[in-house]
């Protein structure tokens, strides 16, 4: 259906109150279609005109929070990031991510998904902990070894990759392609050494092994994430470390302040705020 | 905690393994007529000719593909079937259990299938 001859939009929610409901159900609601609205513009209008009790999260509106990750019209998504007319038809069927516990209505309990990723250390790991904290400069890192992780850099942990993988649906050991991608994501920067800290996990059950390479994490990402690419990469790293042929990498170092006469044409740094 | 790295690394390794045995497998016994080896088969005919068999089997070269090919399939295999039923989430238990019944499944095959091959082997020098 175009936009132009849209007028009214039927939104079938998924609800659930632990308060009140012993489990989720649908329902429906008619509200007016305005353009250029999102699935998240629709919720704010249920809650204002149909519903005022219905719950989900929702933070930044522009696709850069994760917060409003949910499964609309049967695709995990951001609601602030997908268009109502995109959709196709005149119905939007909204419910919370699948994979994990709904807490109310639209919104799930993320909390395992950030134990997972907790669990696998997604930091930059150094032995000189002091420069980390008291930095004395810049770690040289060349526009090629960016190139490598900063793809995976991107992910902003809305958990649609994980609503749609269906591995983690099934196994309860598996850490999911976010913090599997987010480990690789780490392991690749140059900056950091923290490969064998993040291997006492990954080389067990709650590893990248358990990966059927089915790709719905990467098809969903809404920030065009390739978390299936990082989980066969991190394979093959690991295969290679058990096989001692993984190069042993030296954390980047401090790189040397350059020197000589500074150019005139460039301003100076503004005075520090704090 | 290295457990399952190892495991994977290992059925790679066994897949690499079959790739190359099975290809050589697939080569001698239906491609002779295009890769055609005289001390394959040297009675002529088909490579699964009696004399042709006994010619090969008096090399120890034969059972000890037969061996190897054999334990890379074994641990390719039940391990592929060991993934598929913990994706399953079974209890910790009979987690334990289905590895402890693999294990003995897979050594009790390739204990049978080594005997055979040596067996094979004695036989043919023995003609």
């Amino acid at each position: 259906m175009s936009a132009k001859s849209l007028t009214e939009v039927t939104y079938r929610i998924r609800r659930f109150n632990p308060e009140r409901d012993s489990a989720p159900h649908w329902e429906e609601y008619r509200i007016p279609y305005t353009p250029g609205m999102t699935v998240l513009d629709g919720l704010w209008k249920v809650k204002e005109l149909r519903a005022p009790d219905l719950a989900w999260r929702s933070s930044c509106r522009m696709g850069v929070c994760g917060s409003c990750g949910m499964l609309v019209n049967g695709m995990a998504r951001l609601a602030c990031n997908t268009q109502v007319t995109d959709l196709g038809g005149d119905t939007v069927v909204v419910a919370p991510l699948p994979n994990f516990d709904i807490i109310r209505d639209l919104v799930p309990e993320l909390a395992p998904m950030f134990d997972n990723h907790r669990a696998l250390q997604p930091y930059v790991i150094r032995e000189d902990a002091r420069e980390l904290g008291e930095p004395t400069g810049e770690f040289a890192q060349s526009a090629h070894e960016l190139e490598q992780y900063l793809q995976f850099s991107y992910c902003i942990k809305c958990g649609c990759c994980m609503a749609a993988c269906p591995t983690y649906a099934t196994d309860a050991l598996y850490s999911g392609p976010m913090p599997l991608g987010q480990a690789h994501r780490y392991n690749t920067d140059t900056r950091d050494g923290g490969f064998a800290a993040r291997r006492e996990v990954l080389a067990g059950e709650a590893g990248p092994w358990r990966c059927h390479y089915a790709g719905e994490c990467s098809r969903v990402c809404p920030k065009g994430v390739d978390p299936a690419k990082a989980i066969q990469l991190m394979k093959r790293e690991l295969v290679l470390d058990y096989l001692r042929l993984r190069k042993a990498k030296c954390p980047a170092k401090v790189a040397a302040k350059p020197s000589g006469v500074r150019r005139p044409e460039i301003p100076d740094a503004p005075a520090p705020t704090v | 905690m290295m457990r399952d790295q190892k495991l994977w690394t290992w059925h790679l390794a066994a897949g690499a393994v079959i790739l190359v045995f099975l290809g050589l497998h697939m080569t001698i016994m239906h491609l002779d007529k295009v890769v055609s080896v005289a001390s394959l088969n040297p009675a002529g005919g088909h490579p699964i000719d009696w004399n042709n068999v006994v010619a090969r089997g008096k090399s120890v070269l034969f059972p000890l593909t037969y061996v190897v090919l054999l334990g890379a399939a074994l641990f390719h295999g039940l391990y592929g079937v060991r993934n598929i039923l913990f994706e399953l989430d079974p209890a910790h238990w009979l987690k334990r259990t289905i590895s402890a019944v693999l294990l003995l499944v897979g050594v009790g095959l390739f204990v049978v299938g080594t005997w055979a091959a040596i067996a094979g082997f004695s036989l043919a020098r023995a003609i």
